[in-house]
């Protein structure tokens, strides 16, 4: 990256350690952060490694076994056509883990763009750009999603797209926000009157001194996108069958627990919940360290 | 603005359909003459600018075109999922707001202290889940296995005003789960600002009653901002409505919607998609309203 090469004086380097390792100390501190990362890096390792320590294959049926409520054999019983409940589960993180974080970036590196540029040049650009940028918020997700399923046809791509655009103009806002801010500092002005030019005195100068309130924005959001392709595979959007994903097994179980098949969804339910929950916790516990 | 943008986002997302309507409709082993005929019947084969000025056009007019898949006009359609969707976000709205208000004027007057953490804690619990997913634990608690409500909830013909409702409230709940922590958060916060604020302190060092104080100094300032809030949360709702009524087999304006998308009939989805715009719009628009009868400092014209 070029931002380490820039002319920055050592003095503002040792200035921005100190803050850091004070962020860390408190996160370490943080229990809610604690218990949310904890939980994270559970379902992270099951996504790695599930594979290789879950009692069945998740994707082979046993059509015998079909609807085995929860057994010494099959701790969480057996889905409609004899698949390891249990295994499908644990397995079920990888898909909503590699999406859900894509997104988020994707928001992160849209949106922080969009912020500097509107927050920066204020003026036509910022109410032109806002303005759009208001609409789209206006317009909730899970509609944009529609449309964009109807028009790209679906795939992981298009949910990660499509979640990762209508996440952008959150975090555009915030970081602009921030910007206005900064841009009247005098280290702006300085930048200026060297006549750097504006991306430099953007991507350079401004960008290092916004990354707090982009990383607090970028963990919360990590908790939506989770949400949301939670959603979207459940309505049977993104991710596709035989994927043992969290939402696209409860979508294909649900309408058999009028019969009583609690197993069949329960233990997804309570899958996603708690990745959901752990992030958030985590998000939260990043937010306080910075706020502090 | 928005309703501008919104329907032509709209309308471009309906024309960039893989594959045209005629075949899409008539399938892949159809005629191409046939195809062409019915392009032309339903006008798909005109320039964009001037299908998207008629569509919008009529639509302005009350005309919300042609279902493709059901072959009779979008409108009544619209209308009746418009109103079943109104009745389930009505019975979520005025079950949540009371309580949610309440819960959050109560964490606030227990600030730290256990009863507060409960609350806190609770309702940002349940406001990051997904519907879904407190949908099925719920429909699992009470349909399932206490057996107190309907898993389902399209209630038989000519039900009455009370069994429409039985059948109701498990869908509603998510929807409440979900706005509480919203709307307890913001009562709290803004009760907690209220509290701590130099007209209160005047209120008590005058010597005025606790009760008094709460009722008319702290509530009116500290709800402002919850209204502005759960107004804004009608767009949330409708995201919120289509997972639901999916969930719940209920036909509302999200499973139109939902069912439109899967099946391409672009008018249905669009006059769908559009008529949340405009119900959006309409909530904001009444919001501030609201606001501005409620808190007397931006009460906009000449008042003597």
């Amino acid at each position: 990256m070029s931002a380490v090469q820039t002319p920055s004086p050592a003095q503002d380097d040792t200035r921005r350690r100190g803050p850091l390792a004070e962020v860390l100390f408190s996160l370490l501190r943080s229990r809610t952060f604690l218990v949310g990362i904890a939980i994270v890096l559970f379902w992270v390792v099951c996504a790695l490694f599930g594979e290789h320590f879950v009692p069945y294959d998740p994707l082979a049926d046993d059509i015998i076994n079909a609807l085995a409520p929860p057994s010494r054999e099959h701790w969480f019983g057996t889905d409609q056509i004899g698949r390891d409940v249990f295994s499908r589960v644990i397995v079920g993180s990888r898909d909503i883990l590699t999406v859900a974080p894509l997104a988020t970036l994707l928001a992160t590196v849209a949106g922080t763009a969009l912020g500097l540029l509107t927050g920066y040049f204020r003026g036509l650009v910022d109410d032109v750009v806002s303005r759009i940028l208001e609409a789209f918020m206006a317009i909730p997700v899970v509609i944009v999603a529609l449309l964009a399923i109807v028009a790209l046809g679906t795939s992981k791509t298009t949910v990660i797209v499509v979640i990762g655009l209508s996440f952008a103009p959150i975090i555009a806002r915030t970081v602009r926000s921030a910007v206005l801010a900064e841009r009247e500092l005098d280290y702006v002005a300085a930048a200026q009157l060297r006549h750097e030019n504006a991306l430099h005195t953007m991507f350079v100068e401004i960008l290092p001194n916004v990354i707090p309130p982009i990383l607090v924005e970028t963990t919360v959001r990590l908790g939506y996108a989770i949400f949301a392709v939670a959603t979207l595979s459940f309505m049977g959007f993104g991710i596709q069958p035989p994927s043992p994903d969290w939402g696209l097994s409860i979508s294909s179980n649900y309408g058999m627990i009028g019969g009583g098949f609690w197993w069949t969804v329960l233990f997804d339910a309570l899958a996603i919940a708690s990745l959901v929950i752990g992030v958030n916790l985590a998000a939260d516990g990043v937010h306080g360290a910075f706020n502090d | 603005m928005t309703l501008f943008l919104l329907s032509v986002m709209v309308f471009l997302g309906g024309q960039v359909l893989p594959g045209n309507v005629g075949r899409a409709i008539l399938g892949p082993f159809a005629d191409q003459r046939a195809v062409d005929a019915l392009n032309h019947t339903l006008g798909v084969d005109r320039p964009l600018l001037t299908q998207y000025w008629s569509w919008i056009s009529n639509f302005v007019q009350g005309d919300m075109g042609t279902s493709y898949i059901f072959r009779s006009p979008v409108a009544p359609f619209v209308i009746d999922a418009l109103g079943n969707s109104m009745k389930l976000a009505a019975v979520a709205f005025v079950l949540v707001v009371p309580i949610g208000i309440l819960g959050g004027v109560i964490a606030a007057l227990n600030l730290n202290r256990p009863l507060d953490r409960i609350i806190s804690l609770g309702g940002l619990s349940v406001t990051v889940l997904p519907e879904f997913v407190t949908g099925i634990i719920l429909i699992l608690i009470f349909g399932v296995w206490l057996r107190w409500l309907p898993i389902s909830a399209a209630w038989p013909k000519d039900a009455g005003f009370l069994t429409q409702l039985y059948y109701l409230i498990l869908p509603a709940l998510p929807l409440f789960l979900v706005l509480f922590g919203y709307i307890a958060r913001m009562a709290r916060s803004g009760m907690i600002e209220a509290l701590d604020s130099d007209y209160t302190r005047t209120a008590v060092l005058k010597g005025l009653p606790w009760r008094t104080v709460i009722w008319r100094h702290v509530l009116r300032n500290a709800l402002l901002p919850t209204i502005t809030v759960i107004a804004t949360q009608t767009g949330y709702l409708i995201g919120g409505l289509v997972v639901i009524e999916t969930l719940f087999r209920y036909q509302g304006i999200g499973s139109l919607i939902f069912t439109a998308a899967r099946g391409k009939d672009f008018p249905m989805l669009e006059s769908g998609i559009l008529t949340i715009g405009i119900v959006y719009a309409v909530a904001t628009l009444v919001a501030d309203f609201l606001y501005s009868v409620l808190n007397p400092r931006i009460r906009l014209g000449s008042d003597q």
